[in-house]
């Protein structure tokens, strides 16, 4: 029942597929100095989409770290259009709207998991079904935030998913200088919850292993953490080299099992996937970033935005500030 | 306007007022340690947990990461946490979800969220406390955008503020001076009191000298300007009661009135309020000073040991001293 079925199969593989190819574009995009740095999803693929597709779009809640939100397609088309105004600086980047369950990025490691522990509590309070699914890496696992919050959790029982996408590497640091640990899941054992780990590469366990955790949550059972492994294809972000400490045999290694490359295969012997398919998926994916793309750069931004937001209401510092900045403006238009 | 007052002590006021906020807006949960069975190590929380239960009135494990953190979540599932840091000083532990998630959850999701998030937290030296149970943090707080701080001197506006706070759809540290707690005693309306934030009180009309102030030390500085006043010297006190919003308006007419000014704090010196009050002076009535303007402060050392506090906090006779001076060649 917790293992996707061919259809769900196929819908996750094209999400995937999806995900790698918009990543690529935006790559490109980042080194002709059209968006800010990226943190490519490359080798994330299976956890991430495995993951959300596990979840209840209506109910669930997902809260991303930053390398998530190409995965994220199945919240909507918002989540994208979000990624792209944040991509650009703009700040509605950090508003994607009404209803969509999906917070914005989170850049502090680890800062959103105790706020992933109060939406699950919270929710649970007001009788609200769903869950709430945090998404982080190992190296933000030695952040306190995760040891305060999952401590919170188990005691609190709230329905709530940690799900720890180890990729290997924070940064340049192995996880082997991250943890003593013997994996990352075994964490759990300090929370009173369940801890697992999967194969992050394959998404039908990942699915599985969400669906599962996201079973006992809404039983009442409470959090799960789960570690789902993987390798980290690419470098950390646009600013990162990472042929200074990534082992090249290590690198193509994992690049022979890379998470999109098992999949495509079983597809097509099921006759599930095909070369054209695969070629009207991409074409499809590259026109809709470039239609967010296009979208992003035609929202205007306005001179407010840099002091609306901050209070309900004007304080009067702010009122005053205010004033200083459309006075300034209006003297760089003389 | 309220008829009817009661004396009460200021964590009195404090109770109650948890007490009728949490009656009228089930959305409320008080979270923090010892503020269930225990009702607060200092009784702020006394009967909240038997009248309103173990779900909305929840012990906490040792955790103020995780405390200030999970508010951040209650507020996006639409609830109103009401958070209790146990010493102010132990908020270096949950400085990172202060300032870098709750202050800033309006600005950086454009208002999709809302921090309606109240930390209560005492503070204030005068009682012997052990290490980093005194520390007036206020000031490093204050350059935190999106975060409002309040700070009352009587119960009254304990009560009134506190209202204000939890209801305040902005992230609301309500300071609470320990010294206070018992040894400020006031006549509180019984019924809704409601103090709006940002807006100062002028607890002493006077001519001479002003005196501004907040929390404990405006307790001070009534004594001060009460006993000079018998000496023929008239001293006005003003309450700032919020540093975040503050009433630049109240601070700019009396300092216009009266044209000497003495600031009083029991932070460190450097970079303190007290800076940024008279910076504000600059900006608004420089040209109705008379007299430099003078600070009273804790000393820039970190907060000492029980047998050095005397020294290190302001008392009656170093404001008395402070005022005197800013009369000098008058």
């Amino acid at each position: 029942m917790s293992k996707p079925n061919d259809e769900q199969l196929q819908m996750i593989f094209e999400d995937m597929v999806i995900a790698r190819t918009q990543a690529g574009r935006l790559w490109n995009m980042q080194r002709q100095g059209q968006v800010g740095t990226i943190a490519p999803i490359d080798g994330h693929e299976a956890a991430i989409v495995g993951a959300v597709h596990a979840l209840q779009t209506e109910s669930d809640w997902v809260l991303p770290q930053y390398r998530e939100p190409l995965g994220l397609r199945k919240y909507g088309p918002e989540v994208l259009d979000a990624f792209m105004l944040y991509n650009l600086g703009h700040p509605l980047g950090g508003h994607i709207p009404d209803p969509v369950k999906v917070v914005p990025s989170q850049i502090s490691l680890a800062a959103s998991i105790p706020h992933a522990v109060g939406l699950a509590w919270g929710m649970s309070l007001k009788n609200e079904p769903g869950v709430v699914l945090v998404f982080f890496g190992d190296g933000a696992s030695s952040e306190g935030d995760f040891y305060e919050a999952g401590n919170l959790a188990g005691v609190l029982k709230a329905p709530v998913i940690f799900l720890c996408v180890n990729n290997q590497w924070a940064i340049s640091t192995p996880t082997n200088l991250q943890t003593a640990a013997k994996d990352f899941s075994s964490k759990a054992a300090a929370f009173g919850i369940p801890g697992v780990t999967v194969d992050g590469n394959n998404p039908s366990l990942v699915y599985e292993a969400v669906s599962e955790a996201r079973e006992h949550a809404v039983n009442g059972q409470g959090p799960t953490l789960i570690e789902a492994t993987v390798y980290r294809l690419g470098a950390h972000t646009t600013a990162d080299d990472p042929t200074r400490y990534v082992p090249a045999e290590d690198l193509s290694a994992a690049q022979k099992n890379d998470p999109l490359l098992s999949l495509l295969q079983e597809l097509k012997n099921k006759n599930l996937w095909s070369d054209d398919k695969q070629e009207e998926v991409e074409k499809a994916a590259l026109e809709r970033l470039d239609e967010a793309f296009e979208k992003a750069k035609n929202t205007p931004l306005l001179t407010d935005s840099l002091l609306d937001h901050c209070f309900a209401s004007d304080t009067s510092r702010l009122a005053r500030q205010r004033e200083q900045l459309s006075r300034s403006m209006e003297k760089s238009h003389e | 306007m309220s008829e009817k007052t009661s004396e009460l002590s200021m964590l009195e006021a404090i109770n109650e007022t948890l007490h009728s906020e949490m009656a009228r807006d089930d959305r409320i949960v008080i979270l923090g340690e010892d503020v269930g069975r225990n009702g607060g190590v200092f009784r702020a929380t006394e009967g909240l947990i038997e009248k309103f239960g173990d779900t909305r009135v929840v012990d906490t494990p040792i955790s103020e990461a995780a405390i200030a953190g999970s508010s951040v979540g209650l507020a996006m599932a639409g609830l109103v946490p009401v958070a209790e840091i146990q010493f102010l000083g132990f908020s270096y532990q949950a400085m990172h979800q202060i300032a870098g998630q709750i202050a800033r959850l309006r600005y950086r999701t454009q208002s999709r969220f809302e921090p309606q998030i109240t930390i209560r937290a005492p503070f204030g030296g005068g009682v012997r406390t052990p290490e980093l149970h005194s520390d007036s943090l206020e000031a490093q707080f204050a350059n935190i955008p999106g975060l409002k701080i309040v700070l009352p001197s009587t119960a009254s506006d304990a009560k009134g503020l506190l209202t204000s706070a939890i209801r305040d759809p902005d992230p609301v540290l309500f300071l609470e001076p320990l010294r206070g707690y018992r040894g400020i005693r006031d006549m509180v309306p019984d019924d809704e009191h409601v103090v709006p934030l940002g807006k100062a009180n002028l607890v002493k009309k006077g001519d001479d000298v002003v005196i501004i102030s907040w929390s404990y030390q405006v307790e001070l500085s009534k004594r001060v300007a009460d006993s000079l006043e018998k000496a023929g010297i008239s001293v006005a006190v003003l309450d700032l009661r919020s540093i975040v919003p503050l009433d630049i308006e109240a601070i700019s007419q009396i300092v216009t009135h009266c044209g000497r000014v003495v600031v009083v704090q029991e932070a460190p010196e450097t970079g303190g309020f007290a800076s940024e009050v008279i910076a504000t002076i600059n900006d608004e009535c420089f040209w109705s000073l008379e007299a430099p303007v003078i600070r009273v402060s804790g000393f820039d050392v970190p907060y000492p040991v029980g047998m050095l506090e005397n020294l290190y906090v302001p008392d009656e006779e170093r404001i008395r001293l402070a005022v005197l001076k800013s009369l000098e060649g008058s």
